[in-house]
């Protein structure tokens, strides 16, 4: 007898076909994987975590004789400084590569903590239901329709500038998101019968949610951390060119392209370089994103 | 109906009285508000005068209500930089604002919407591939690096639009496109993918039945259902606008209210911030509690409740 | 009976297959059948067996681009619409051939009053000079028995029921008085004490307009009453054609023999409720020789070798099966 799973009928086929009319999705073969983005990635990585070691010179040695040098491939460039060197002879591609550390490292925090707080929130909101979900969804409607930016620079200016501040901003401006979306899932997920099992063995509220819930929502976690990775270095870079991000001396990209903006009919590089790598990197990060959600969960694609 | 609007208008203003709790909150976390309310050159007279007026010796209810009060009637403090009441810098700057908002969202939705609508009609083709790529480019480039180098190719090189300032026509366009792309991006992502879902319906089965064209079927029937979800997230456009005019602002030196935040960061004007902030929050919660009462009854389905 | 009315649509060999990830889906796969002016034809089979693809490949509107139709003829008063161009198709739908969905929940635009949606037929259609359009389309909600006409028109669908709304939807069907209606399961999603207003309704639109039907359906109890004849449906092909009653008193094909067999009787003490064993085999897979082989009672070597051709049985009664050849007479 044929299995189930080979009988492949009419209507199945006609829906697949219209669904996947509607979502292409990559065949799963080796050409479709995002390589590009694997590649910039990893770059990243490395970079960041070897900057001391690979980096030409030190990040702030300043060389006032060798002030606004150009790129190495213009005219007045030196290989010596491959990037070029700001106003105060500092080298671009030291700062750039000690910058992404920065990037990277307020992404993960912000990512683990604004992160935790939605997944925890969204979990108990859509387990729960009733006024507690009633609740913290018209909080999550709030923040996300708030320009939260503005608590952001606040705290910037009421704490002081640095890591705990940005970090702490960052998660105030993601949480919701994820909130949204994980509480979607949950109620997805609690319907189904092994969570009434559950119940009816007299498992307790919070068992239920940390062993059966959290695990049937953790891929679409995965995914949406992937996505706001992008979201969140680009936040950062924002709130560092207006000043409200990790302080001088330490090199950001957004503090990049905010302190050479007054030189931009110079020394343009001194702006678009750091900027074209914030961008570069966050296109990988979401092509990344977006080749994971395809992979693992294909409902997210309305997010 | 009614109800719905008395319901929401009540939400707005639980959400401005937290949020102005907020903000009395933070300036007290780190010390003495006192501090941040002063200029650099106060001397302890003013300081002395100051702390009276906020009530800073006095219990922290009272300090609350003496905010609250001085709040409602339009006092804000004092914007250190300026040495003018907040509320009055940041009125003189709103038009400008103003100004440049919905140009930029008009411009956003008017390429938006019909690129997202090419994409999913012809997708698969080199034109959905073209649009995506656009889209994908326009999520991941920082606007204030955008605005920097528009004005480095158009301005400096080029020679062609102003770099900064309010002025005439021309001096619109760089601002605009810098505010806009961010958004468009966003929406024709969600136009397309929309529209593709409301495709597979069956009501567009039916109306190919009565012999339309694939065309009048995709532009009549189909976009109204698709652009449901682009009005519903029409609130967060706007906080995304009002987010991305702080940047844009700043790069054009645009004198708006988006640039009055920049100053009031990077001098440390707490008056002047903390003024900005409630006043663009009243503004964000006003225009979200217009569109969701607009939204509720123009939808058939909680009309006619 | 319709015997000797003129043939409206004939469909010749029809061959409509879904290119989908895991291979070829030949959902419609090698359909014939004839249809008279003022006649009902029933198409029955269980889910999947390829029933509403043959409807859709009528009008073709395949689910695209994974559908295609790859064969055979659709003689529309001796037009093929196989060969006609996308505008002219545009012209047949709606005026010339017309079709009813399943789900009235979600055939109707939700953003439209049905008063839009009914004009919008209308317009479609022919003039009729004299008359407003908006009298027409309250004309064709009374037609379908829809009180209060012109209050409806301003109603949106999800102010109506299911009931009204798949009433509306015939009425958007017949609205361009098309010569043929296929009708897609039409009463599945209703009531059971609607399905017979709204079957009653069709009948009488039938008999006023001398409509040729194709009505498909799974349920044998509808074919009873609204079908003159039946065709039954199988992994994508016809097995066996014939009017309602022959094909209810002496069914030749296995198949139909086990559907029949298959529907419960109130009279007589019932152990056991009677079924299929075994299921169709997957339409991308599909085996040489008879698709029912695995689960008929009848079955040998034969069978499994070579798909049995069609053969008459009886007057206007035919079946594709090697157990006629062996026994031509009945039993």
């Amino acid at each position: 007898m044929a299995r189930v799973e080979d009988r492949i009928d009419v209507e199945l086929a006609a829906a697949t076909a219209a669904d996947d009319a509607a979502h292409p999705r990559p065949r799963g073969d080796f050409a479709r994987l995002p390589w590009g983005s694997f590649v910039i990635i990893a770059v990243l990585i490395l970079v960041a975590v070897l900057a001391p070691l690979i980096a030409p010179h030190s990040p702030t040695e300043q060389s006032l004789p060798d002030k606004l040098l150009p790129p190495a491939w213009e005219a007045g460039g030196s290989t010596r400084h491959l990037l070029g060197t700001d106003v105060l002879g500092r080298d671009v591609l030291s700062r750039l590569l000690y910058g992404a550390r920065v990037s990277l490292i307020v992404a993960a925090v912000a990512l683990l903590a604004g992160g935790g707080i939605g997944l925890a929130v969204g979990i108990v909101s859509g387990y729960l239901g009733g006024r507690t979900d009633s609740f913290l969804m018209r909080t999550v409607d709030a923040t996300l329709t708030f320009p939260t930016i503005l608590i952001a620079l606040l705290l910037a200016v009421s704490l002081g500038p640095g890591l705990k501040t940005i970090a702490i901003a960052i998660t105030v401006l993601i949480w919701a998101r994820f909130a949204r979306v994980v509480r979607g899932e949950v109620l997805a997920v609690k319907t189904r019968d092994f969570v009434a099992l559950a119940r009816v063995h007299g498992c307790s509220h919070l068992r239920i949610m940390a062993v059966h819930i959290v695990p049937n929502v953790l891929n679409t976690f995965m995914v949406l951390l992937t996505l706001h990775i992008g979201f969140v270095i680009i936040i950062e870079a924002s709130l560092s060119f207006l000043g409200a991000g990790i302080p001088p001396p330490t090199p950001s990209w957004g503090q990049m392209v905010s302190d050479g903006r007054s030189h931009i009919a110079s020394a343009w590089w001194l702006s678009v370089v750091p900027g074209a790598a914030i961008m570069l990197v966050v296109l990988a990060f979401n092509l990344f994103g977006d080749w994971l959600r395809d992979w693992l969960d294909p409902r997210l694609r309305q997010v | 109906m009614q109800r719905f609007v008395l319901r929401r208008l009540a939400q707005s203003v639980l959400l401005l009285f937290v949020l102005a709790l907020v903000v009395f909150a933070l300036a007290r976390v780190s010390g003495n508000p006192a501090d941040l309310l002063l200029r650099e050159d106060a001397t302890q007279e003013d300081r002395a005068h100051l702390l009276k007026a906020l009530g800073l010796d006095r219990p922290v209810h009272e300090q609350l209500y003496l905010f609250l009060a001085g709040a409602l009637r339009g006092d804000l403090g004092e914007s250190i930089r300026y040495r003018k009441p907040a509320t009055e810098v940041f009125f003189e700057r709103l038009p400008n604002t103003l100004q440049l908002l919905p140009l930029a969202m008009v411009g956003a939705l008017v390429i938006a919407i019909p690129l997202g609508v090419l994409a999913a009609a012809y997708r698969g083709t080199i034109v959905d591939r073209i649009s995506g790529a656009v889209a994908v480019l326009g999520i991941a480039t920082p606007s204030f690096w955008l605005g920097i180098v528009l004005i480095y190719v158009f301005s400096i090189r080029l020679g062609l639009l102003p770099s900064s300032r309010m002025g005439g026509p021309s001096h619109y366009v760089l601002p605009t496109i810098t505010l806009g792309l961010f958004l468009v991006a966003g929406m024709m992502r969600l136009v397309r993918s929309s529209l593709l879902e409301v495709m597979g319906s069956e009501f567009v089965k039916l109306a190919r039945l009565k012999g339309l064209s694939q065309t009048v079927v995709i532009w009549k029937h189909c976009l109204p259902n698709a652009l449901i979800p682009v009005t519903t997230l029409f609130g967060v456009y706007f906080a995304l606008l009002i987010t991305g005019a702080i940047v844009t602002e700043t790069v054009f030196a645009w004198p708006g209210v988006g640039r009055l935040t920049y100053e009031a960061v990077i001098f440390r004007d707490y008056p002047l911030l903390q003024a900005v902030i409630l006043l663009k929050a009243i503004i964000v919660l006003g225009v979200n509690l217009g569109v969701d009462i607009v939204y509720a009854y123009l939808d058939p389905r909680v009309r006619y409740a | 009976m319709a015997a000797g009315a003129p043939v409206v649509l004939e469909v010749r060999d029809l061959r409509a297959y879904l290119y989908t990830r895991w291979g070829v889906v030949r959902a419609v796969d090698g359909v014939s059948f004839a249809l008279r002016e003022g006649e009902t034809l029933g198409l029955v089979g269980e889910s999947g067996c390829g029933k509403t693809m043959t409807g859709l490949s009528l009008v073709r509107l395949l689910p695209e681009p994974a559908g295609r139709i790859v064969d055979g003829q659709v003689l529309l008063e001796g037009e093929d619409l196989l060969t006609k161009s996308e505008p002219e198709m545009r012209y047949v739908r709606g005026r010339r051939m017309s079709m009813i969905l399943q789900d009235p929940q979600t055939s109707l635009n939700p953003v439209f009053t049905i008063g839009d949606q009914i004009l919008e037929a209308l317009r479609q259609g022919r003039a009729d000079g004299g008359r407003s359009l908006v009298a027409r389309a309250e004309d064709a909600l009374r037609r379908v028995k829809v009180a209060a006409p012109e209050q409806r028109m301003r109603a949106y669908p999800h102010q109506m029921s299911g009931g009204m709304k798949q009433r509306v939807v015939g009425a958007i069907a017949v609205a361009g008085e098309p010569r043929v209606l296929i009708a897609d399961e039409p009463t599945t999603a209703l009531d059971v004490t609607i399905q017979l207003q709204y079957l009653a309704l069709l009948k009488e639109i039938q008999a006023r307009t001398r409509l040729a039907m194709l009505f498909i359906t799974h349920d044998f109890g509808i074919v009873a009453r609204m079908c003159d004849r039946v065709a039954v449906m199988y992994a994508g092909r016809i097995v066996e054609t014939g009017p309602t009653r022959a094909l209810f008193r002496a069914p030749r094909h296995p198949y139909t023999e086990a559907l029949m067999a298959s529907v419960p009787r109130m009279e007589g003490a019932v152990t056991r409720l009677p079924s299929i064993e075994g299921q169709p085999p997957p339409l991308h897979d599909l085996p040489t020789g008879c698709r029912f082989a695995d689960r008929c009672a009848y079955v040998d070597d034969r069978c499994r070798r070579e798909y049995p051709p069609t053969m008459a049985i009886g007057p206007a009664h035919e079946a594709a099966c090697w157990r006629i050849e062996r026994s031509p007479s009945s039993r």
